[in-house]
């Protein structure tokens, strides 16, 4: 009779195909920090000579004009034409976006959810100049109507913006709100809670880090988004006082200069500089999403 | 005991899509006193609970057909939030919601529009003591639920049945995930507190049934094969997969 199962052994090449499966493994996972040490390296490189000898004037000036002579790198108007967008934005998409996770993963049928995540992907799947289309031929004329002197505005850039992150809200808030247990949600019914009682009481409560995971990740996308920005903001360098008023980001500031900026000269490395700042934000917003993750974990 | 019935179970058929789970069960619980359902997995008792508080109605294809009462009125023309108020029910698991100790159990009072901190703080002492749980929790009533051991939290669940003062409570099996000392506390709890409710009780273990239930029900296949006062079913059943299943001849 043949050896028990447990008395035999493997053949040997199955060692040596472990190892190499284990060895490209280790090489992909590296792989990714190599990537993002050298993005950050080469933006490096260009820009933190200049970040270092300007960061004062760049940070208490709001005069951003760097083709006049002397040139102004002022970018306190940038970073509050930034953080205005996506703090308006995240005003309609959060709201929204979380009450549409509500309805997808408590309210809807199995097969109204199921038609419903189809459409929030595709919405995911729309290219962010096509955003910008709509925000110009759509919203434009329509913030005209409401009152506002230009159509291309913050408000205008605020809700490209929230459009472009609710799939993002809405799918990965739902899946926050399915990954709390069932029986949290029976107990709370049993106890006599109507449905929405136990939706406000027990399950936003019990979501709330992965809520929290999926607004970072929102607004993350939101500070880096370039193109839509660009086409609607109006991208005027000011300090907004008005929701109507035009606005300039970060982003759209580098993708609209980069191409007739010297290579070398001040202007290309004022740009870059601009980069390390952006990359700092969205690394600082990420930070926080990953603590809160981490956190929920150990929860 | 000889008195009204609280519950009455007439013609229940419940199934889950084209699988009746439940046939044909007429059973009532005797007012302020325990009745026990036994028999063995998958023989409907816990599908027939949740007929009780309507929770069966969250089970997607899931449909019942028969009538429950309580206090002789259809428990389908109440409301459903205001009839699981009155017919609490303990899980077979424990489930802490995931808020401190002390919101579990002041959740439903809350609910119920309970604001004042004072009669809050009354109801939750009350009702942990009822549990026999305060000695453990009163230094840290405002600790996670969840972070309770399992018997601990088992109470607590009891705790929050008890919140709301309700005149049914129905126990799914709730000894299963806990020690037999904390059972036999939980079940000296229970004999106390039917002085004031009717309490019905599923649970696998006969000599629970056998030690607490004032009336016990066997349940075989969805079918209710004989119910009758505790003392004499066990003695004497009428049928003999009565007397098979409490001999231990299978099950």
């Amino acid at each position: 009779m043949a050896d028990p199962i447990a008395r035999r052994r493997p053949p040997r090449y199955t060692r040596y195909v472990e190892w190499v499966i284990e060895g490209l493994i280790r090489v992909c996972g590296l792989s990714a920090i190599v990537f993002i040490l050298a993005i950050f390296v080469f933006i490096g490189k260009e820009g933190i000579g200049f970040l270092g000898t300007h960061i004062v004037g760049m940070l208490s000036s709001t005069d951003w004009n760097p083709t006049s002579t002397p040139p102004a790198f002022g970018l306190i108007a940038l970073l509050v034409g930034t953080f205005w967008c996506v703090g308006l934005s995240l005003l309609i998409s959060v709201p929204v976006g979380l009450a549409s996770a509500v309805y997808l993963s408590e309210f809807a049928g199995d097969s109204r959810r199921e038609g419903l995540k189809i459409v929030v992907e595709l919405l995911a799947a729309i290219p962010s100049v096509v955003w910008g289309f709509i925000g110009v031929m759509i919203l434009n004329p329509l913030l005209q109507k409401a009152g506002a002197p230009v159509g291309l505005n913050g408000l205008n850039g605020a809700i490209v913006l929230a459009l472009m992150t609710l799939p993002l809200l809405v799918s990965l808030g739902e899946d926050a709100l399915r990954a709390v247990p069932e029986s949290y949600r029976q107990a709370a019914i049993a106890m006599g809670a109507t449905k929405w009682e136990m939706v406000w009481r027990v399950l936003l409560p019990a979501a709330r880090r992965g809520l929290l995971v999926a607004v970072l990740l929102g607004v993350g996308r939101c500070v880096g988004e370039t193109m839509a920005v660009l086409m609607v903001t109006g991208h005027a360098a000011r300090i907004p006082h008005s929701i109507y008023d035009p606005v300039r980001t970060l982003t759209a500031t580098i993708a609209a200069e980069l191409g007739e900026a010297v290579r070398g000269g001040e202007h290309y490395q004022a740009l870059f500089a601009l980069g390390i700042l952006l990359f700092f934000v969205t690394f600082v917003v990420n930070l926080i999403a990953d603590a809160a993750v981490r956190a929920r974990k150990t929860q | 005991m000889v008195a009204e019935p609280h519950v009455q179970i007439e013609g229940l058929t419940l199934s889950y899509g084209p699988r009746a789970v439940v046939k044909n069960v007429t059973l009532s619980a005797p007012r302020n006193g325990i009745l026990g359902i036994v028999g063995p997995a998958g023989s409907g008792k816990s599908s027939m609970l949740t007929c009780l508080n309507r929770t069966i109605e969250l089970t997607p294809g899931a449909s019942y057909t028969g009538t429950v009462r309580l206090d002789g009125q259809d428990v389908r023309s109440l409301e459903a939030s205001d009839l699981r108020r009155r017919v609490a029910m303990v899980l077979p698991l424990p489930v802490g919601l995931p808020m401190s100790v002390y919101d579990n159990v002041a959740f439903a009072p809350r609910l119920a529009g309970v604001r004042r901190k004072t009669e809050l703080d009354e109801i939750v002492e009350r009702c942990i003591t009822q549990a026999a749980l305060w000695d453990e929790v009163k230094d840290r009533l405002d600790m996670l639920g969840t972070r309770l051991s399992g018997g601990q939290q088992q109470r607590l669940t009891l705790a929050r049945a008890l919140s709301t003062d309700p005149e049914v409570l129905c126990l799914d099996e709730f000894s299963i995930a806990i020690d037999p000392v904390t059972t036999m506390r939980i079940e000296a709890v229970l004999t106390e507190l039917k002085e004031r409710m009717t309490i019905v009780l599923v649970t696998n273990l006969l000599m629970q049934a056998r030690r607490i239930a004032d009336v016990t029900a066997f349940m075989l296949n969805g079918e209710l094969i004989e119910a009758g006062p505790t003392g004499d079913l066990f003695v004497f059943a009428r049928d003999k997969r009565t007397n098979d299943y409490l001999a231990g001849k299978f099950g």
